[in-house]
């Protein structure tokens, strides 16, 4: 009688984990692609075109630093801060002159992208040997998984956290948010504006090249590397809205499930239909993204019921 | 706001005075250094060059495949040029960087042909970059060779495919991983001409043999996560897996199903051959992966390994070099054969003279054009990659004639003039 009940419930079992399995590698894909892009768009305003070079450094970084010899999580550690910092001198060499300017920073940005990607394809010619990705694989009924690909999943979720203790509970989230707020101000009560944007820059920076170092053993290595990313980073973005706490992840979950299941049941043609279908929805009924829905939310008359 | 036509515009707060003076010096100093080298040619040569035009991707998505047909190129133009060049004038290579973007194929093509007046164009590495062009080549009659492996069926008086096709890899390839591996086969398929066409072909070889298709995904060429795709292979569980994908991102696929633990016997008309699969990605994710080529370095043949060796002294980087190196090495030098049985670079009189029938004597032996599909009569290797992804060779197919469009479909290009691909 248990057997059977077994036998019957184990293929139920099976398919709800290979749902779980397919929706948090989604989430974990948009969730890294996105969060470089999203810290800097949403605590900035600027449009950062380069993000995806940016990955794409973090990526060269990684494999570098691991085929030399280096722990592989301590190489992607290595490639964050490397990126970090470019960014740092990306912010102060060229994005500082042009704040409060969209589209010159588009063209800015974009410009120091190309620059990256084809200056790599001359140094290195067009693709390195990558690594393989690490952990091996475990069964669940007739399907074998990755668990790398659930390790992703953990960590886009840990970053997430990261990002919201470090904005909402450290004296540099308070400052960063007030420059944000309102930098005249900011700068009057004694904060360093100048310095908040760079360090916010090197940050976002800094994510997007961990996200690239993250990846790097699941991808072939090349130039152009950055491509890979920047559909799902976008759409984030946008589905997202500018605020990067509250729209990014919950961005990620609406257009997760949606690509797993699509992708699932129709196949990955489908699934990018879907994808950039909602985003064109989200755009009309939402203008200001997800977290735009939830300021109205938050900030509802109360007692108007 | 089309900021290129004012170019002070952008720079102008930039550019000091002295960068001016510098910029403009070298440049000066760059168009000394290359009039010079111009009038050296011009005392060299009463004539002037025969000029071949070169359009590929340097950069972009498929640069991995077209670094390694430019490097080709010149490889064979320099050969061309050291034995004295072609009716006793010297080659110029006129090449241009496609950036692997259609649309610059379009504008390129348009100024190789009309600006620049080449010859003979050699161009193109995806199937719909061949079909963006195809039709401003027929237009201008210009003598076109597609020194690439694609999905067949192109019968076009002014376009020579030289590289392989369906005749050459699906027919061969199929009934012999069937016999090893099983009847039940599942295709992964980029979704443009080439992966639909391809397919196609497999799965008409494949249900001639007596075998079957249990399913067929085509994928978006900007698609890079597979996770599902894998997903759904482990449910059917296929006897073998056909792989169509194409470009950077898709090469992906191979290192994600390898950490997913999905082990099955696969086969494919490009992988491996084109961007050297299974030395960019640790082993044993190309495990088991058939394919068939007319070229790759590893397969052991005097003629292979001195192309290999001529190639790696010209070009010392050079990471790989995989069968549509081969492919262009063999299309300018068919070209210029038939140049020189013809004794002019008239194109009309070219495309008659490649129509009797030209061979050369390349990295894989023997290559003869095909006059009634325009197409190649060559050699062709099976080989897999073991688990160490060393490549072995399974099986050696000699003078395989691509003979399904002139049979079939009836193409015979010097009787009738045609400009159709025909799809299986």
């Amino acid at each position: 009688m248990l057997a059977r009940i077994a036998s019957e419930v184990r293929p139920v079992l099976d398919g709800v984990f290979n749902a779980f399995y397919q929706y948090q590698d989604s989430f974990a894909f948009l969730v890294l692609s996105a969060i470089g892009l999203a810290v800097i768009f949403g605590m900035m305003g600027v449009i950062n075109l380069a993000h995806g070079e940016l990955m794409m450094l973090g990526a060269y970084i990684t494999v570098g630093a691991a085929r030399s010899g280096v722990p592989l999580p301590l190489a992607m550690l290595v490639a964050g801060a490397a990126v970090g910092l470019i960014g740092a001198i990306m912010e102060v060499l060229i994005v500082r002159r042009l704040y409060g300017r969209l589209l010159d920073s588009v063209a800015a940005t974009w410009a120091v992208g190309l620059i990256l990607s084809q200056g790599m394809l001359i140094l290195t010619g067009p693709s390195i040997q990558g690594v393989a990705s690490p952990l091996g694989s475990f069964r669940v009924g007739n399907t074998s998984y990755s668990w790398y690909r659930l390790l992703l999943g953990a960590v886009a979720l840990a970053l997430l956290v990261a990002l919201y203790l470090l904005f909402m509970r450290t004296r540099f989230g308070l400052r960063a948010r007030a420059t944000i707020q309102n930098p005249e101000i900011a700068r009057a009560l004694g904060v360093d504006t100048a310095r908040m944007y760079t360090v916010t820059f090197a940050l976002g920076s800094a994510l997007a090249g961990l996200a690239g170092g993250l990846y790097a053993p699941t991808a072939t290595v090349v130039p152009f590397f950055g491509t890979n990313f920047m559909v799902e980073a976008f759409v984030t973005v946008i589905v997202g809205g500018a605020n990067v706490l509250v729209g990014s992840p919950l961005a990620a979950a609406l257009l997760g499930a949606i690509n797993a299941f699509l992708a699932q049941t129709w196949g990955l043609y489908i699934a990018r239909v879907g994808l950039l279908v909602t985003t064109i929805i989200v755009i009309r009924v939402l203008p200001r993204g997800m977290s735009g829905l939830v300021d109205r939310w938050r900030l509802r008359p109360t007692g108007a019921r | 706001m089309d900021k290129r036509s004012n170019p002070g515009a952008i720079g102008d707060r930039q550019v000091t005075r002295r960068d001016l003076l510098t910029k403009s010096a070298l440049g000066a100093g760059a168009l000394a250094f290359a009039s010079a080298i111009d009038v050296r040619y011009a005392l060299a040569q009463d004539e002037e060059p025969i000029k071949i035009g070169w359009l590929g991707d340097r950069t972009g998505d498929f640069s991995i495949v077209g670094v390694q047909k430019y490097n080709a190129a010149n490889l064979a133009v320099k050969e061309i040029n050291d034995r004295g060049g072609a009716l006793g004038r010297q080659l110029q290579l006129i090449a241009e960087d496609a950036q692997s973007d259609n649309r610059r194929y379009q504008e390129m093509v348009r100024k190789l042909i009309l600006q620049d007046k080449v010859d003979v164009l050699h161009a193109g590495f995806t199937s719909a970059s061949r079909e963006a062009i195809r039709p401003i080549v027929d237009q201008n009659k210009m003598l076109y060779f597609y020194n690439n492996q694609y999905e067949g069926g192109v019968c076009d008086s002014w376009v020579f495919p030289t590289g392989c096709v369906p005749d050459h890899q699906v027919v061969p390839f199929i009934p012999a991983v069937m016999e090893k591996f099983g009847p039940r086969v599942y295709t992964i398929a980029a979704d443009y001409n080439f992966g639909q066409l391809t397919a196609a072909w497999c799965k008409k070889i494949a249900e001639q043999n007596g075998g079957e298709v249990i399913g067929e995904e085509f994928i978006p060429l900007d698609v890079s996560q597979f996770s599902s795709t894998i997903t759904n292979i482990q449910n059917a569980k296929p006897d073998i897996l056909i792989v169509l994908l194409v470009g950077i991102k898709q090469s992906s696929f191979y290192e994600q199903k390898n950490s997913a633990g999905l082990q099955v016997p696969m086969a494919t008309t490009i992988n491996m051959g084109q961007g050297y699969e299974h030395k960019r990605f640790s082993p044993p994710a190309l495990n088991t992966m058939y394919v068939t080529v007319n070229y790759m370095e590893e397969i052991d043949t005097p003629e292979g390994k001195d192309f290999q060796n001529r190639f790696r002294a010209m070009f010392p980087d050079a990471e790989y070099v995989g069968m549509e190196a081969a492919a262009e090495w063999e299309g300018i030098h068919l070209h210029i054969a038939a140049v020189e049985k013809a004794g002019t670079t008239d194109k009309e009189e070219v495309r008659k003279t490649l129509e009797s029938g030209i061979s050369v004597d390349g990295p894989a032996g023997k290559v003869t054009i095909d006059p009634a599909t325009h197409h190649t009569v060559r050699r062709i290797y099976l080989v897999h990659a073991d688990e160490q992804h060393n490549i072995v060779l399974d099986q050696t197919f000699e003078e395989v004639r691509p003979d399904w469009l002139s049979t079939e479909m009836g193409c015979n290009l010097p009787e009738k003039p045609d400009n159709t691909q025909y799809e299986p």
